[in-house]
């Protein structure tokens, strides 16, 4: 990853010093290698001394530009895979003016989750290699190989993403092909009975603090003025009153989103109390998938969402769960 | 203390979101005609069924109701002429969702019901209250609060 992280580093700079762009959206160092964060660098200076593209960049900088693409002279941005389709998406819903935007594709290859190594006992995290399907993790004391699909981010491990939108692209590695199905633990849910399925996300949803960190990761959750702030929803409280309202908020925001989620998976990843929340969104796509056709949003930047449009055949709601919907 | 042996017969609270077009006409007509439905059945007129946003059925759970009918002009009749192919797109999503976070998917219903079906409209009503009362309390997607002033 450092050979993309140099050549990343040099094509900003070399974007930043002609000056056809004004800014680029990167990462920045954190303390740790374990936590970078998104950040906008306007100077050479600020790349040379901050920018970071390692195995934990798995924040999505696509939502961002909402606010980066209104501003005077063109911002770039660098788009891993999943990031494109929110782009995509962002574009169709008129948030991002595209002309202002120089997308930089870069490499992914599955980021690594610090709570799974954490959980697998290993701290005081200094270094990270990854060789294959294997994660060198340099510690204070000493080091230790993990399995990588162990301890990738949830949404990685099901990811078959590729590039749908780039001006220019950064790839040195190639991805593997594979097949997985996402919708696995969906299915493993479905599969439940009312009652079992009603306990899980009872269990899951009183862990929510409503902290708001899932609706404002969230790229397709762009709206200006949220419904959830409207003293008048009844639910704008910054913590949440009842179980009603956790099973409310949580319900409303997967519907807001459905037929925009890209399955970017960012609400899991920053959950601070680990709540899958990917698994409401993945529902709704699934159903999408079995109703209306197969439907992967942002894979075009115009066109109609399933819930903006309609066939004179669709089936009734009430037939939804008679045998396998349709 | 003496142990309450009485037991209640169970009657449900039921809201019907009711098109102003079809439906609710529909159930004037029922009226007019003399025919019965249960009286727990609270309508709430709705210009369309379109207008039914997910959040005024979750609201109306959260309020008391056991169940929550939403009824509309047929496909193809809507009186925004397609309303109701919305309706029922969004509908959908949300009753197989509300089933997926285990909420029981007979407290859910859509019915079309236009403004010549009062025999319809009343029938369908006291299917949905037989149904709704055979279930039992809503305990699932209630609040606390709510359920304490009453």
């Amino acid at each position: 990853m450092k050979d993309v992280e140099l050549k990343m580093l040099e094509r900003a700079k070399a974007l930043l010093q002609s000056g056809e762009v004004a800014r680029v959206i990167g990462w920045k160092k954190g303390e740790f290698c374990y936590d970078p964060a998104p950040a906008s660098f306007e100077s050479v200076e600020e790349m040379e001394n901050g920018f970071v593209y390692n195995w934990f960049c798995g924040a999505n900088l696509s939502k961002y530009l909402i606010q980066m693409a209104k501003k005077e002279g063109k911002t770039a941005v660098f788009l891993k895979p999943c990031d494109t389709y929110s782009f995509n998406q962002l574009v169709k819903e008129h948030r991002i003016n595209r002309e202002n935007v120089y997308v930089i594709a870069v490499e992914c290859l599955a980021k690594l989750d610090v709570e799974k190594m954490k959980a697998k006992g290993v701290s005081f995290i200094t270094d990270v290699e990854v060789v294959d399907k294997d994660v060198k993790v340099t510690t204070a004391y000493g080091v230790e190989t993990l399995y990588k699909p162990d301890v990738v981010l949830s949404k990685c491990a099901v990811c078959t993403k590729t590039h749908q939108v780039k001006d220019e692209e950064i790839i040195l590695h190639e991805r593997p092909e594979r097949e997985v199905n996402r919708f696995e633990e969906v299915e493993k849910l479905e599969a439940m009975t009312e009652d079992e399925r009603f306990a899980f996300w009872r269990e899951q949803l009183s862990k929510c603090i409503r902290c708001n960190a899932c609706r404002n990761v969230c790229p397709a959750c762009s709206c200006v003025k949220c419904v959830f702030d409207n003293p008048a929803s009844g639910i704008a409280a910054k913590a949440n009153d009842d179980k009603f309202e956790e099973q409310l908020f949580h319900i409303i925001r997967a519907f807001h989103v459905s037929g925009r989620c890209t399955d970017c998976g960012e609400c899991s990843r920053v959950c601070p109390q680990n709540i899958p929340l990917h698994l409401l969104n993945r529902k709704f796509i699934k159903d999408i998938d079995t109703l209306y056709g197969e439907y992967q949003a942002g894979e075009e930047s115009e066109g109609k969402t399933p819930l903006t449009t309609y066939t004179e055949g669709d089936t009734e709601p009430n037939d939804v769960f008679n045998g396998e919907a349709k | 203390m003496q142990e309450v042996t009485e037991k209640k017969e169970f009657t449900p609270t039921i809201v019907a979101f009711c098109c102003n077009w079809c439906s609710y006409a529909g159930a004037d007509l029922a009226g007019s005609s003399r025919l019965t439905y249960p009286a727990n059945v609270k309508i709430i007129r709705v210009p369309c069924s379109c207008r039914v946003n997910p959040m005024f059925v979750l609201k109306a759970f959260q309020q008391g109701a056991d169940g929550v009918i939403l009824c509309g002009c047929h496909p193809g009749d809507c009186h925004y002429v397609t309303g109701n192919y919305y309706t029922r797109r969004r509908m959908a999503l949300l009753y197989s969702f509300l089933n997926y976070m285990g909420i029981e998917k007979e407290r859910t219903r859509l019915e079309w019901v236009s403004a010549a079906e009062g025999a319809r409209f009343s029938a369908v009503m006291n299917d949905f209250v037989k149904q709704v009362a055979e279930l039992g309390e809503n305990k699932r997607l209630t609040d606390l609060r709510v359920k304490e002033g009453e």
